[in-house]
């Protein structure tokens, strides 16, 4: 558990949006990008967006810094993002939390070198080693047979991973999944640590763990090398919008390379800005505001399991473990039992009750909660939930009971996902190798990945899934009747 | 010096009226509450700038909400209120002796207590021993329920703010499940004349008839409220109130009242062409 940590830094101060605020103010002319000069050049935006996020919208230029080369404000706002999250030094990202969790695999990893991460991880993870040439050591991840969801990496299977693949250059841990499930972090980095590997940490689900209390350990306090944290999902800056964070053994500027070879080189203010005043936010209110959050999931979690029927899982499952920590700001809830696909709960409160939520999969729903929800709302999600089991619940025979299939891996993405093609009938494609992704989204977690041998059980599992209503990705062929194996 | 409350009732449109005296102005957790004393109309009553009702008025509103389903069953005997803070509802249901308990929720305490000191017309009848009163959100009130109660009054203010949840689907399933086999919702229905109001009446209209095997709307003119024509919903499991009406039972109660009567009570679902139309474009939600 973590507790608050001391920050050094002025935490008051928001470096970029007080230099933005002044460039405003002093009315400078434009004769640079963008074209839409202050929103006068598209009254129908302006409009819809309204004024101030037009006039907001500018270009790179001395008095607001470069992303790619930050030597002022820019900078100063890093610092202090560093100072907030316990970092060493922090990098605004532009291209959402994937362009984090890239950037931390190819500053490690070049052609051919292993890095050993759990198979749930998200796309964003695998594309990166399809890109850089990197070869992953899976280490599978626990399974909870009742929930049928991947959960974390023991210590032990990360232990016997690291001893198996001693020039293995990192280890890429979930902290925490999707479903809000934790592996021992710190235990992981001492091992990794031991025998000389880094630790990176994909915190896309994470970003309260540095601010909230009663949470789970998040990657920095642990000792981990790098971070990747999603602040647009619960830290409140704008979509697309994240941070990498390096610790001590990190080189910034060589990570700076890095992220410049594949990141835009006209970084949106409106997303930087957005950074600089979510992390003020959360070093000021962060702790307040993440307990709101604990008490209000905790009611909501109180109240669907009382209903019945639904299983809202929480911290009871911890094992010490595959399942060592639980994000208890993660409302998961376990529909399968009374005879609904997760999906299924999530296409209904949508349509019938205009209630959207994160995701659906095919036994469980995730519902993001904060401390921005209101009492009026939460109680509509409770009571849509209580509804559905009244109208349309069922037994749940025939329903398909995992989520996850541990796949065999017989050759390394890019080589499988640049190598000579063949475009087969999906149901014909069991035993061949798969030279693409197949994954719902959300959540995103490859079923399939380039250099997977395909199997009749995930060919099964595949075909349930666009049954239910999931909404399958990553293919060439968008309606999935076809997939491409290699040769 | 003249003080005037103005009620926006469109982006376009305004109501006022000429003030007396602020006599009280309060944040609550909830809402702005507001009590206003005025030349004509007596006190008033504002909640988040809406004007929930007035002294000269309130009666048209509470009677028709009350005795339409009051006099379409005599059996019913539990009574679920939801809203009605002001305690005009409540006033007219104790007035019937055959009623044996009364449940009222109402989300904000201080427009119960605010309303006790200083609208004795209206919330003159809270002590009375058979009512319960909840301070709690309607819609988590409702969703613990089963088969509870013969008739279920949604007495709410408009459906932006605190009363939003009780114009959901979910709001009106768990009224289905909360009332027993016999039993009747009546709900406060806004009224079709401005768009926006429209809108909201289509959908909770929509909503309710995907429950309800009768699910129908009637009149009452309110001077005060918006274009002055507002609207009930009346839904029920086996009760139609024309053909059910109780005309006699109900004249025997010997129930003094100044809008409502039983000539009202089969009038009220006689419904112009214009309300009429919005209804027929609004199927059953599936």
């Amino acid at each position: 558990m973590c507790g608050v940590r001391e920050m050094k830094l002025d935490q008051s101060r928001a470096p970029l949006y007080e230099a933005m605020r002044e460039h405003r103010l002093n009315r400078v002319v434009p004769f640079d990008v963008p074209g839409h000069k202050g929103g006068r050049g598209n009254r129908t935006l302006t409009e819809f967006l309204g004024e101030n996020c037009l006039k907001n919208d500018v270009n790179s230029m001395k008095p607001l810094d470069n992303l790619c080369h930050p030597v002022s404000v820019i900078k100063q706002a890093q610092e202090l993002a560093a100072d907030a999250f316990g970092a060493e030094n922090s990098v605004f990202i532009v291209n959402g939390a994937t362009g984090a969790v890239q950037a931390m695999i190819m500053s490690l990893c070049k052609a051919g070198d292993k890095i050993i991460l759990p198979r749930n991880v998200h796309r964003s993870a695998i594309n990166a080693l399809v890109v850089c040439g990197a070869i992953p050591v899976y280490v599978n991840p626990g399974v909870n047979g009742r929930l049928g969801i991947p959960l974390g990496m023991t210590p032990e299977e990360v232990e016997r991973a690291v001893v198996a693949n001693p020039e293995a250059k990192a280890v890429l841990v979930n902290n925490p999944t999707y479903y809000g499930i934790c592996s021992d972090l710190k235990k992981i980095v001492e091992i990794a640590h031991r025998h000389g590997l880094k630790v990176l940490c994909d915190e896309v689900h994470g970003t309260h763990f540095y601010f909230g209390e009663g949470l789970p350990i998040s990657g920095m306090a642990a000792g981990a090398d790098m971070s990747a944290v999603s602040v647009h999902k619960t830290g409140g800056s704008l979509t697309q919008s994240a941070l990498l964070l390096l610790g001590k053994g990190i080189n910034p500027d060589y990570v700076r390379q890095i992220i410049n070879l594949t990141q835009t080189t006209s970084a949106s203010y409106l997303l930087m800005a957005s950074l600089d005043l979510a992390r003020q936010n959360l070093a000021i209110n962060g702790r307040e505001f993440y307990a709101k959050t604990l008490e209000n999931v905790n009611y909501a979690r109180g109240e669907i399991n009382a209903a019945g029927g639904y299983y809202a899982f929480g911290s009871e499952l911890c094992d010490g473990g595959a399942f060592y920590g639980f994000d208890g700001t993660k409302l998961s809830v376990h529909t399968r039992a009374m005879g609904l696909a997760g999906i299924e709960v999530y296409d209904l409160l949508r349509d019938e009750y205009g209630i959207q939520i994160e995701f659906g999969d095919i036994g469980n729903i995730l519902a993001i909660i904060t401390g921005g929800d209101r009492t009026l709302e939460i109680e509509r999600l409770i009571s849509a939930l209580s509804e559905i089991k009244r109208l349309y619940g069922r037994s749940p025979v025939g329903l398909y009971d995992h989520e996850y299939i541990n796949p065999t891996v017989d050759m390394p993405p890019q080589a499988a996902f640049y190598a000579e093609r063949e475009t087969l009938p999906i149901e014909s494609t069991a035993g061949r190798i798969c030279s693409e992704f197949v994954m719902c989204y959300p959540p995103g977690i490859p079923i399939l990945a380039p250099g997977e041998r395909i199997t009749a059980d995930i060919l099964d599992y595949i075909s349930f899934a666009k049954e239910k209503g999931c909404s399958l990705t990553g293919c060439r062929d968008m309606r999935v009747e076809f997939l491409d194996v290699v040769k | 010096m003249e003080l005037w409350f103005t009620e926006n009732h469109t982006d376009s449109i305004k109501f006022s009226i000429k003030i007396k005296r602020h006599l009280v102005s309060e944040q609550s957790e909830f809402q702005k509450i507001d009590i206003l004393d005025s030349y004509e109309l007596g006190r008033i009553l504002v909640l988040d700038g809406f004007l929930m009702l007035t002294e000269k008025d309130e009666y048209i509103y509470h009677e028709m909400i009350t005795h339409v389903p009051m006099a379409t069953n005599p059996d019913i005997k539990r009574v679920l209120v939801i809203g009605a803070g002001d305690g005009g509802t409540i006033r007219e249901l104790t007035r019937y002796g055959s009623i044996e308990h009364i449940d009222m929720v109402e989300i904000d305490r201080r427009v119960v207590e605010i309303c006790r000191e200083y609208l004795p017309q209206t919330a003159g009848k809270l002590d009375d021993p058979r009512l319960t009163i909840y301070y709690e959100d309607g819609l988590k009130f409702v969703r613990g329920r089963e088969n509870e109660y013969d008739l279920i009054i949604v007495d709410s203010t408009d459906p932006f703010g605190p009363g939003e949840g009780l114009f959901t689907k979910e709001f009106y399933g768990n009224c289905y499940k909360a009332l027993t086999s016999d039993g009747i919702l009546v709900n406060q229905h806004e009224s079709t004349f401005y768009d926006e109001y429209a809108e909201i009446m289509k959908r909770a209209h929509s909503r309710i008839k995907s429950f309800f095997p009768t699910a129908l709307v009637y009149s009452a003119h309110i001077p005060t409220y918006p274009s002055g024509h507002w609207l009930f919903g009346f839904a029920s499991k086996r009760f139609d109130p024309r053909r059910d009406q109780q005309a006699d039972w109900w004249l025997a109660q010997g129930i003094r009242t100044r809008y409502y009567n039983q000539y009202v009570h089969s009038g009220c679902f006689a419904l112009p062409n214009n309300v009429r139309d919005v209804l027929r474009e609004t199927p059953a939600a599936k």
